[in-house]
C-alpha cells in the first residue's frame, strides 16, 4: 500500500506570534545536524518498510518555513528520498514557503527538484494583522512571491490565510479576499485564529492586550469566505479549504480520508500499519536519537478498530462532499448508518448532518459546528 | 472513700474552630502515654480526612486516658471531643451532659469568640466545672493578661487560675493535667441504681454493626446484660463493652461515671439514637435521663445523579450515611428535569457540603445538587397548614392564606469597627435587630433575629468578608414568623424547570430573579438555538436573559497530522457534554442549578 510522505523542517528566520508549531531560528550548524539526521532516519525506514510501502502518492515538506534552507540543502533533502522512496508518476509534491524566503534562483531550483506544487504562507493582506501575526513580510512582498513562482513556472500554488485575528474586521477580510481572488491561486486554506497555549499570543491575549473575535463575527467571516471563494469558481471541498476543479491536495485528502502517511523530522506524525506514532519534539533529541541508531519515536498508540472508526469518520466529515458510506462498508464491514443509528437521527433532526446519495455530510449549518457532530462519533 | 469511681474524670474542650482544640487534645494523649510521638498521626481525634481537611471535628470520640497525679494515685480521665459547628450544636449539648467539666480553650491572640460563647454557656447550664485555657501563649501576638479579663468580664468566671499552654510545643500540659484531677468533680451515681447511661454518639461498623458511645450515670453495664433504648423502645443485649485508648478496647464493665461504648448488633444509627438512655430490661429505671430530642433537619435540598443509571447507588450510599448520621434524612423525590433523586434533610449547610462531599468522594457520585431551601409553613385557603421542604411543591398564591419561615436568634461577636458593616449584612437579609452589646473594649455581640433561608445564602462567607474574617457567627433556631413569600419559577425554553425554583420574599423577589437569571446566561453554554431564560412569579415574567444560539465550534485545522490529538479534543467535549444534564433539548451543566448560591450581591 502506497502512502504520503510528510517532511518537517523546524527553521524559520522568525518564529511567529501564533505558532505552536515545533520551530527554531534558522542556524547553519543545527541546520546540518538536522539534515544529517533526517537522511539517517530515511535510511531507517529504507529498512523497515515494504516496497509498497515506499511507494508515494505525494510528499508534503512543511514546518517551520522549508524555503528557508538553501537550494544546497533543499536538494539534499530531495536527493535522499528520492533515493529511498519511489515517487509515483503524477504524484503531487509539494514545499511550504514564506514570502521573503523565495528568490528566484530558489524557485528555480525547487522547481528542479521536482517539486510541482506551492503553499505560500499570505496569512493576511494588511499590515497591521501581519504585525500581530509576527510576520516578517509585507503583503505586497506576499504578491511579489506569488508572481516570481508562477514565472518561475509553478501552476499549482496553494495560498494559506488566517481569519479572526484580534482586531480583524469583517471589511478587512472580505477586502483580503477580494484581492486573492484577483491573484488567481489554485487552492486557497483560511483557517480560523486559534490561540494556541504557549504561544507569544496567547501571552497577550492572558494580559489582556488583545480581544479574541467573537464566535459570531469568526461565523460571518466564514460564511463570507465561503460566498466569495465560490463566486470566484473555487469549490469548498473541506472546512478550511477551497480549489479550482482538479487542484484539491492531494496530500491533505490522504489524512481527510484516513491513509497512511509517514512523518520525517522533529515531532513529526505517522500513521501507518494500525498504528499513530510521532517523533520526538525537541530538535536535539530526535538529532541525539538517530545519531545513536535509535529511533527518533517518542509516543506510539496503537489504534484499535473503534478508534479508526471514529478517526475515519470526523476526519472524513470534514469533505465537504462528506464521507463516502459504501467506501466506509468496505473499511469496516459494516454500515456506518448501523453502527450510529442514533447519533446519526439526532444529528439530522438538529439540522447539522445529512445524506447526499451515498454520501453522509455536514449540512451548511454543521460545517461551522463540526465539532458538535464529530464528538458524537467518538 | 477513695473509691474508682472517685478517681474518674469526664470532661471535654471548647474551643472556636482554630483554637487548637485538637492539637491540645493530641498533646493530652501523648502526655498520658495513650499514643507515643511515633505513633501519633496528627490529630488522631479527628478521624475522617475530611474532617481534617476542613479543620473542623464532625464526629465526636471519647478516649480514656490514665494519669498518675502528683498525689501518686492513678485517674481515669475520659476526655470527650465535640464538634466544633454550630450545625451540631445538638450533638455538643449532649456530650457536655457526659461530663463533669469542660476545658474552656481560647486563642491567646484573638479572644472568645461567638461560638465559644455558646458553647461555654451551654456547659454552665449543665453545671460542669470550668477550666479556662489560654492556648497559643508562645505567638508573637498572645496577649493573655488581656484575654484573662476577656473571659471574667464576658463569660464571668474566674480566670485568675487560668492554665497557660502552647498545645503545639507541649508548654503548660503537666499544669493542665493536674488542674482537670484537681477542680473536675468525681462523678456522682450509685453502682447499685438501676442502669441509666446517656448515648452522647455513635457510629456504624460493618462488623459489629451500631457502636454507642456512652456515659453510664447510674449504675453498671456488663457484656450479655439485656438493655432498653427508652427513647426508641428497642431492646438489645449488648456483645461487647469497651473504651477508647484511643483503639477501641474491650472490657468486662462499665461502672457508673465511666464512658466507653457498647455494642448490641444494632443495625441502624436510628434504633439507637444521640441523646436517648440505655437502661436494663430486668431493672429499668423509672423515667429516662433529661434533654433527649430528636435532631432536626433544617435545610434541604434534592440531591440528583448526573447518571440517572446511579440512582440506585445514591440510595445505597445515602443509606450507609445514615447508619453513621441519625441526623442525615432523605426520600426518593422526582424531578421532571432532573429525574430521580432524593430530598435530603440536612442540620445544617455544613452539614448539607459534607455528605454530598462524601458521596462524591467516598462513592464515587457524580451528583447535581439543587439549590438548598429551609422548610416553609403555609396556610391554605382550606385552613390546612402544611410544610414545604420543596419549593416546587408551593401552592399557587391563590390557595394561600399565610406564608411563615422559619427564623433563627443569631448571635454575631465582631471588633467593633465593623459593627455599621455587619449592621448592613443583617439589614439586607432581612434580620431583625435584637441588641448589641459590648464585649470588653473593642468588641461588640450582636443579636439578631434572621431568617433561616437567607443564612443558607452565603451569609457566612459574606460576613467572613466584611469582617476581614473577625466575626463569629452562633445560632439557634427560634421558630416560625410570618413573612411576606412568593414562589418564583425559571423557565428555560419557555418551560419551568422544576428544580430550579425558589421561594422568596416578595421585596427581593426581582432582584433575586434578575440575578439568577444572568447567572445561569453565563453557565448554560450557548447551544444549537436561541435559549430565553425567564424568571416568572406566577403568571409574570420578572426577568429575561437569551442565550444566543452558538455559531461557529469547528478546529481549523489538523495540526500536521496530529489525528490523536484532536480525537482527545473530541472526546474531551463529548465527555463534558455527557456531565450535563439534558432537559428537553437544553443542555444544562451541573452548576446552573446551585446558581442561586453564586450569586454575588
Amino acid at each position: 500500500m502506497s502512502i504520503g510522505l510528510y517532511v518537517h523542517i523546524p527553521f524559520c528566520l522568525k518564529k511567529c506570534t501564533y505558532c505552536s508549531f515545533v520551530s527554531g531560528p534558522k542556524n547553519e550548524e543545527q541546520i546540518n545536524l538536522f539534515l544529517e539526521a533526517i537522511s539517517l532516519e530515511i535510511k531507517m525506514y529504507s529498512s523497515l518498510l515494504t516496497k509498497e510501502e515506499k511507494e508515494l502518492t505525494s510528499i508534503f515538506v512543511g514546518g517551520g518555513t522549508p524555503t528557508c534552507l538553501s537550494e544546497g540543502q533543499l536538494e539534499f533533502l530531495f536527493s535522499e528520498i528520492y533515493d529511498c522512496f519511489s515517487v509515483l508518476p503524477n504524484a503531487e509534491i509539494t514545499v511550504e514557503g514564506n514570502p521573503g524566503t523565495l528568490e528566484w534562483k530558489k524557485l528555480v531550483s525547487l522547481k528542479k527538484i521536482g517539486v510541482n506544487r506551492l503553499s505560500l504562507g499570505f496569512q493576511s493582506c494588511q499590515g497591521k494583522l501581519l504585525n500581530l501575526l509576527g510576520r516578517i513580510h509585507t503583503y505586497s512582498q506576499a504578491e511579489l512571491s506569488f508572481m516570481e513562482a508562477r514565472n518561475a513556472g509553478f501552476e499549482n500554488i496553494n495560498v494559506d490565510l488566517i481569519y479572526g485575528i484580534p482586531g480583524q474586521t469583517l471589511e478587512d477580510w472580505s477586502s483580503c479576499l477580494k484581492k486573492l481572488v484577483l491573484l488567481n491561486p489554485e487552492h486557497i486554506s483560511a483557517y480560523g485564529l486559534q490561540i494556541e497555549e504557549g504561544t507569544p499570543l496567547f501571552g497577550s491575549y492572558e494580559r489582556k492586550e488583545i480581544i479574541i473575535c467573537s464566535e459570531d463575527l469568526a461565523a460571518d467571516m466564514y460564511n463570507l469566505t465561503r460566498k466569495v471563494l465560490s463566486n470566484a469558481g473555487y469549490i469548498h471541498y473541506e472546512i478550511s479549504n477551497f480549489a479550482k476543479p482538479e487542484f484539491c491536495c492531494q496530500h491533505n485528502l490522504r489524512y481527510w480520508h484516513n491513509f497512511s502517511y509517514l512523518g520525517l523530522g522533529p515531532a513529526a506524525h505517522s500513521s501507518i500499519r494500525g498504528k499513530r506514532f510521532s517523533n520526538h519534539d525537541s530538535l536535539g533529541l530526535y538529532v541525539d536519537k538517530l545519531r545513536k541508531n535509535t529511533s527518533p519515536v517518542q509516543q506510539e498508540e496503537a489504534i484499535n478498530k473503534k478508534d479508526e472508526i471514529a478517526e475515519t469518520i470526523f476526519l472524513g466529515l470534514r469533505l465537504v462532499q462528506g464521507l463516502d458510506l459504501d467506501a466506509f462498508e468496505i473499511r469496516f464491514g459494516d454500515r456506518m448508518e448501523n453502527i450510529f443509528q442514533k447519533e446519526i437521527e439526532k444529528l439530522n433532526d438538529l439540522g447539522l448532518l445529512e445524506r447526499k446519495e451515498s454520501f453522509l455530510r455536514l449540512t451548511e449549518k454543521g460545517l461551522l459546528l463540526g465539532n458538535m457532530v464529530f464528538s458524537e462519533f467518538v | 472513700m477513695d473509691t474508682e469511681q472517685q478517681r474518674v474524670r469526664n470532661f471535654c474542650i471548647i474551643a472556636h474552630i482554630d483554637h487548637g482544640k485538637s492539637t491540645l487534645a493530641d498533646r493530652l494523649l501523648e502526655a498520658t502515654g495513650a499514643l507515643s510521638q511515633r505513633e501519633m498521626v496528627a490529630q488522631v481525634l479527628d478521624q475522617m480526612d475530611l474532617e481534617r481537611e476542613r479543620g473542623i471535628t464532625i464526629k465526636m470520640q471519647a478516649v480514656r486516658l490514665s494519669y498518675t497525679a502528683k498525689d501518686g494515685k492513678i485517674y481515669q480521665l475520659n476526655l470527650i471531643d465535640t464538634p466544633g459547628h454550630v450545625d451540631f450544636s445538638y450533638e455538643v449539648s449532649r456530650s457536655l451532659a457526659a461530663c463533669e467539666g469542660a476545658l474552656l480553650v481560647v486563642d491567646a491572640a484573638q479572644g472568645i469568640e461567638a461560638q465559644t460563647l455558646a458553647n461555654v454557656y451551654m456547659a454552665i447550664e449543665n453545671n460542669l466545672e470550668i477550666i479556662p485555657v489560654i492556648n497559643k501563649i508562645d505567638l508573637p501576638s498572645a496577649d493573655p493578661e488581656l484575654v484573662k479579663k476577656e473571659i471574667e468580664d464576658v463569660i464571668g468566671i474566674d480566670a485568675s487560675e487560668a492554665v497557660m499552654v502552647s498545645a503545639k510545643t507541649g508548654l503548660g500540659i503537666p499544669e493542665l493535667l493536674e488542674q482537670i484531677v484537681n477542680k473536675v468533680p468525681a462523678p456522682k451515681g450509685s453502682q447499685k441504681s438501676p442502669l441509666q447511661a446517656l448515648i452522647f454518639d455513635s457510629h456504624y461498623d460493618p462488623y459489629k454493626g451500631v457502636i454507642a458511645y456512652v456515659r453510664v450515670v447510674e449504675g453498671c453495664l456488663k457484656k450479655g446484660d439485656s438493655v432498653l433504648m427508652m427513647a426508641t423502645g428497642k431492646t438489645f443485649e449488648v456483645d461487647e463493652v469497651g473504651v477508647f485508648r484511643p483503639a477501641m478496647m474491650s472490657i468486662d464493665s462499665l461502672n457508673t461515671g465511666e464512658v466507653g461504648f457498647i455494642s448490641a448488633s444494632i443495625k441502624n444509627v436510628t434504633e439507637c439514637r444521640v441523646g436517648d438512655t440505655v437502661t436494663s430490661t430486668a431493672n429499668p429505671a423509672s423515667e429516662p435521663l433529661a434533654g433527649y430530642r430528636k435532631a432536626i433537619p433544617m435545610v434541604y435540598c434534592g440531591l440528583y445523579t448526573v447518571e440517572s443509571v446511579q440512582y440506585v447507588e445514591l440510595r445505597d450510599a445515602l443509606e450507609k450515611l445514615q447508619l453513621n448520621d441519625a441526623s442525615l434524612i432523605f426520600e426518593a423525590e422526582t424531578s421532571e428535569a432532573l429525574g430521580f433523586g432524593f430530598r435530603c434533610g440536612f442540620l445544617g449547610l455544613l452539614h448539607m457540603e459534607i455528605i454530598q462531599e462524601r458521596l462524591e468522594r467516598e462513592y464515587g457520585l457524580e451528583l447535581v445538587t439543587t439549590a438548598p431551601s429551609v422548610v416553609y409553613r403555609i396556610t391554605t385557603t382550606a385552613g390546612e397548614v402544611i410544610e414545604i421542604d420543596n419549593p416546587t411543591h408551593m401552592p399557587s398564591a391563590g390557595e394561600i392564606v399565610k406564608t411563615e419561615e422559619p427564623y433563627l436568634s443569631a448571635t454575631i461577636m465582631v471588633p467593633k469597627d465593623f459593627v455599621g458593616s455587619v449592621m448592613e449584612l443583617c439589614q439586607d437579609r432581612r434580620g431583625l435587630f435584637k441588641n448589641m452589646e459590648y464585649m470588653g473594649e473593642n468588641r461588640v455581640l450582636l443579636s439578631y433575629k434572621l431568617p433561616l433561608g437567607e443564612i443558607i445564602f452565603d451569609f457566612f462567607d459574606h460576613l467572613k468578608s466584611r469582617t476581614k474574617g473577625y466575626a463569629s457567627l452562633d445560632y439557634e433556631f427560634a421558630g416560625y414568623m410570618d413573612s411576606n413569600l412568593v414562589k418564583m419559577e425559571i423557565l428555560i425554553n419557555g418551560d419551568p424547570l422544576d428544580a430550579l425554583t425558589v421561594v422568596v420574599h416578595r421585596d427581593k423577589a426581582y432582584n433575586r430573579g434578575r440575578q439568577l437569571v444572568e447567572k445561569l446566561r453565563q453557565l448554560i453554554p450557548r447551544q444549537m438555538f436561541d435559549i430565553p431564560i425567564q424568571a416568572a412569579i406566577g403568571n409574570k415574567v420578572i426577568s429575561r436573559e437569551t442565550i444566543k444560539a452558538r455559531r461557529k465550534d469547528v478546529l481549523a485545522k489538523c495540526y500536521g497530522g496530529d489525528i490523536s490529538r484532536k480525537r482527545k479534543l473530541l472526546e474531551k467535549q463529548k465527555e463534558g457534554k455527557k456531565r450535563m444534564k439534558q432537559v428537553g433539548n437544553v443542555e444544562i451543566p451541573q452548576e446552573a442549578f446551585m446558581a442561586v448560591l453564586s450569586i454575588k450581591d
